[in-house]
């Protein structure tokens, strides 16, 4: 039989940014065959074989393990560069700036959870990626939203910006990467499935 | 060992000072390159050949402008094929991202903008499944938001596989971050900090 999509009808979808925990309902169907070494070695954590988002893209094992490699690295390294809460900002701006409501919800989350700005986080969600946060933070927006651009506007400007409120090399390296991750997930779960609110 | 690609679109020479910023995060470059590898040299390409793979970089990578991936892909395509992408690339060319939110409150920031489809002279020359996948990476790449289950119903009557749509939406959104990253690099390499 050939291959078919799945349309997602009677959850309650999310019209707006929220910093809730969605879910995520595909639109292919996920791997449903007896998963092979390699596809545990696609997931990284056997916990991802309960996700259908994971259990979709292991059907290609090696690039979603090497995907998900450079995550976790760009992400939770904690060896110098960006405090993890101005990654996660720079992951929700993308998120924001492009549009994906489920990307934008968990990177929000955790941006919220790492600097106890959860208020300033949710106006970025509401407000959209022009909202003041303060000039520290209104440079790694500035920056993330400028690299995620189509095509990108990233400039030495942004690069002076962030640098005037503190960022080193190596701290700009993580804006740049944690955007740049950023523009290959939305482009996943904005285009394999759609968000869900949780039910009540 | 293939040298690593985002070093060299970028600029980055062994001893530089971004070589040492880019080392402090050696897993993401790594594996930044092995997600390049998996794409382009796959052990085996299963459902999506080389020549489409190569054909949706060239055209992603033009689209998104003045980047060095753009000759790094188009240069590993036949020359029909490279003159068949260049010609849907200036007819594609635009900026993002645009696209449509669930209709509520962000529809006031719904954006319109270009559908893309092959002409015909395009899907003549790369075939019907190529042609597919150019408008849906034309998507990905420019208004993402606008994805629907019936877009990749479009792949599958196209002739994709659900596994080959999986490896493409892959290929299209990992070069979103490859050529952001060599952006990004560009531009840090060439302002030096205490230059400002």
């Amino acid at each position: 039989m050939a291959d078919t999509t799945i349309s997602q009808t009677g959850h309650n979808a999310p019209v707006a940014f929220t910093q809730a925990e969605l879910g995520w309902l595909p639109w292919l169907e996920p791997f449903a065959e007896t998963l092979t070494e390699r596809h545990w070695a696609g997931l990284v954590d056997a916990s991802r074989a309960k996700s259908p988002y994971f259990m979709l893209l292991v059907r290609d094992p090696d690039i979603l393990q090497f995907r998900t490699k450079t995550d976790k690295d760009i992400f939770y390294n904690p060896n110098a560069g960006l405090p993890r809460a101005e990654r996660e900002l720079a992951a929700a701006a993308a998120s924001r700036f492009n549009g994906c409501i489920y990307c934008a919800s968990v990177h929000a989350r955790f941006a919220s959870h790492f600097s106890h700005r959860k208020e300033d986080v949710q106006r970025m969600l509401d407000a959209g990626v022009g909202a003041d946060l303060g000039e520290r933070w209104n440079a790694i927006v500035e920056a993330s939203v400028a690299l995620s651009a189509t095509p990108p506007v990233f400039g030495a400007a942004h690069v002076a910006r962030l640098r005037a409120v503190g960022l080193d090399d190596f701290a700009i390296t993580d804006v740049i990467n944690g955007a740049a991750f950023f523009n290959w997930a939305n482009r996943l779960m904005l285009s394999l499935g759609e968000p869900e609110l949780p039910s009540k | 060992m293939s040298a690593d690609v985002i070093d060299l679109l970028a600029g980055i020479a062994p001893g530089s000072a971004l070589d040492t910023v880019r080392a402090l995060r050696v897993q993401a470059r790594d594996n930044a390159q092995n997600s390049y590898l998996s794409l382009f040299a796959p052990e085996e390409p299963g459902d999506v050949s080389l020549r489409e793979r190569f054909a949706v970089a060239a055209f992603v990578a033009a689209l998104h402008g003045d980047t060095p991936a753009a000759p790094f892909y188009a240069g590993r395509l036949e020359a029909a094929d490279a003159a068949a992408i260049a010609a849907e690339v200036a007819a594609g060319a635009t900026s993002g991202p645009y696209g449509a939110y669930p209709a509520g409150p962000l529809s006031v920031e719904n954006t319109p903008g270009l559908v893309f489809r092959v002409s015909a002279a395009g899907r003549a020359a790369l075939g019907g499944k190529l042609a597919a996948a150019l408008e849906h990476a034309h998507m990905l790449v420019f208004h993402p938001r606008d994805s629907s289950d019936a877009a990749l119903q479009a792949l599958l009557d196209a002739g994709w596989t659900t596994t080959g749509i999986v490896t493409l939406s892959q290929l299209v959104a990992f070069l979103a971050f490859q050529i952001r990253v060599v952006a990004g690099l560009r531009v840090l390499a060439a302002v030096p900090a205490g230059a400002n």
